[in-house]
């Protein structure tokens, strides 16, 4: 009951403070009573909670998270990269 | 990198970010030289964590303890009562959201009272009232409200339409109870052993990440704000543990993209404009907790559901039945598992306790996942 859903804004009606949300393709109404005029347009990224929008989601702040996953994974992979060449220098068949 | 709503999802489930986490993780947790408990407060976290089987990615010196975060668990005998009584009226329309339909109050839950006539419905949006209200004017909508900071804006805006538009046939029971109060209540008791909190992000998002301060300030006990998706939730660990190995005690937010330290202004204007605090609210397993619930302000008596029913209204409190340790669950106390009944009496289909009630809960969490543990 309690989690809000990441949706993007595809349509807005001011006259009666609501908005049309996709989420992943199901499309939903939400109302916009928690929003300050103005602070949502059409193609923004929001939280969708129990009819209503939360709040947007900052796509700077998203990509900035994206990117230090690809660091980590880069880094972990590279320190596998090591391990499994140090490894190999232990190898017993080595020179044979 | 343009950012897509697929993206939103996708990566921050992403299988080989949550194993380079893990790793950091158990990097930082040997340089510990003690066992660490972290609450979540949220039974939305308690859920990833199960779901995602995070508790098996973790070094043994990083534990979870599960909070009381779940609106249906702490729900109290008496308040399901009255809901129950209030349905029984003829020309009432009683309205909630979620799982609340199917916990047990004394007389038997509000499904119980649908089976013997009684008009209960669950809506997806409070909002929903409107529709219902304007479709039955011969009948009484009461909204009875619950939820934590995440679903109290939403009842507030409710009430703005209510009076903006002159509807005099809804009313609203109101339960709204509030995270930080909670969590001071369980530090308070001397037997927690409770090292960090994971913050619950959207409660954040409406509150800002400024209601946590306290706990990192005068607890001593850091505080990191996180999302739902799984990856959020190791990130959020892999941040408490830096703060342990660290010895640092701060408050910091891995949800960045969402919460702000004011959080949203608009929503808490429309929520201090409603509701005042209770003097106390009882918590199913927590006792009394001082000022850890909200009223309507008395303005507002009119739609005031506990003040206009208040005739028949039980008053008597109600305690949990002998075996269940749903109390000491939400206290972090006990784990499910050391219930005598989990499983075998109380199951999702015949609950005991409202922590099997409520998908949300730590005990059905449990039972769905525990082909994992
Ligand atoms: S398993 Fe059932 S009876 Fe036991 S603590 Fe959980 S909810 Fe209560």
């Amino acid at each position: 009951m309690c989690l809000s859903i990441p949706s993007k804004v595809v349509k807005i009606d001011k006259e009666n403070n609501m908005a049309t949300v996709d989420t992943m393709g199901v499309q939903r109404n939400a109302s916009l009573d928690l929003i300050g005029e103005d602070e949502v347009q059409l193609g923004d990224y929001v939280l969708l909670h129990i009819g209503f929008i939360m709040n947007k989601i900052d796509e700077e702040d998203a990509l900035l998270s994206l990117e230090t996953y690809k660091e980590i994974i880069a880094a972990m992979d590279e320190e596998e990269r090591q391990k499994a060449i140090l490894e190999d220098d232990e190898c017993p068949n080595r020179g044979v | 990198m343009q950012l897509e709503l697929k993206n939103l999802y996708d990566d921050f489930r992403d299988a080989n970010t949550m194993r380079a986490y893990a790793k950091i993780i158990h990097e930082d947790a040997k340089k510990l030289d003690q066992t660490y408990h972290i609450m979540e407060v949220c039974g939305g976290h308690t859920h990833t964590i199960m779901k995602y089987g995070i508790l098996q990615l973790l070094p043994e010196n990083i534990k979870f303890v599960h909070g009381p975060g779940c609106p249906v668990c702490i729900m109290p005998k008496e308040r399901i009562d009255h809901a129950y009584v209030l349905a029984m009226q003829n020309d009432v329309i009683l309205v909630t959201l979620g799982d609340m339909i199917k916990v047990p109050g004394s007389n038997g839950s509000l499904q119980d009272a649908r089976s013997k006539g009684a008009d209960v419905r669950f809506v997806y949006s409070p909002l929903d009232c409107l529709t219902i209200a304007a479709q039955n004017p011969e009948k009484k909508i009461i909204f009875f409200a619950i939820g934590f900071e995440t679903t109290t804006p939403m009842t507030a805006a409710l009430l703005n339409a209510v009076t903006q538009k002159n509807i005099t046939n809804i009313l609203f029971h109101i339960n709204h109870v509030t995270v930080p109060e909670a969590m001071s209540a369980l530090i308070a008791d001397d037997t927690s052993n409770i090292s960090a909190f994971l913050g619950p992000a959207h409660v954040s998002v409406i509150s800002g990440s400024k209601i946590y301060e306290e706990f990192p300030r005068d607890y001593k006990k850091p505080v990191v704000v996180s999302g739902f998706e799984p990856v959020d939730v190791m990130q959020s660990i892999s941040m408490i543990v830096k703060q342990f190995v660290e010895k640092r005690c701060e408050l910091e937010v891995e949800y960045k993209r969402a919460v702000s330290y004011e959080g949203n202004l608009k929503a808490q204007e429309l929520i201090d404009k409603y509701f005042q605090k209770a003097e106390s609210f009882r918590w199913r397993g927590l006792g009394d907790i001082p000022k850890s619930g909200l009223r309507l302000r008395d303005t507002y008596d009119a739609l005031n559901a506990e003040i206009m029913y208040k005739k028949i209204l039980p008053t008597q409190k109600i305690d949990d039945h002998k075996l269940c340790i749903c109390g000491d669950i939400l206290r972090g106390k006990a784990n499910p598992l050391e219930c005598k009944i989990f499983g075998t009496v109380c199951k999702p289909t015949s609950p005991i306790g409202s922590c099997m009630v409520s998908s949300e809960g730590a005990c059905a969490a449990y039972y769905k996942y525990g082909n994992l543990l």
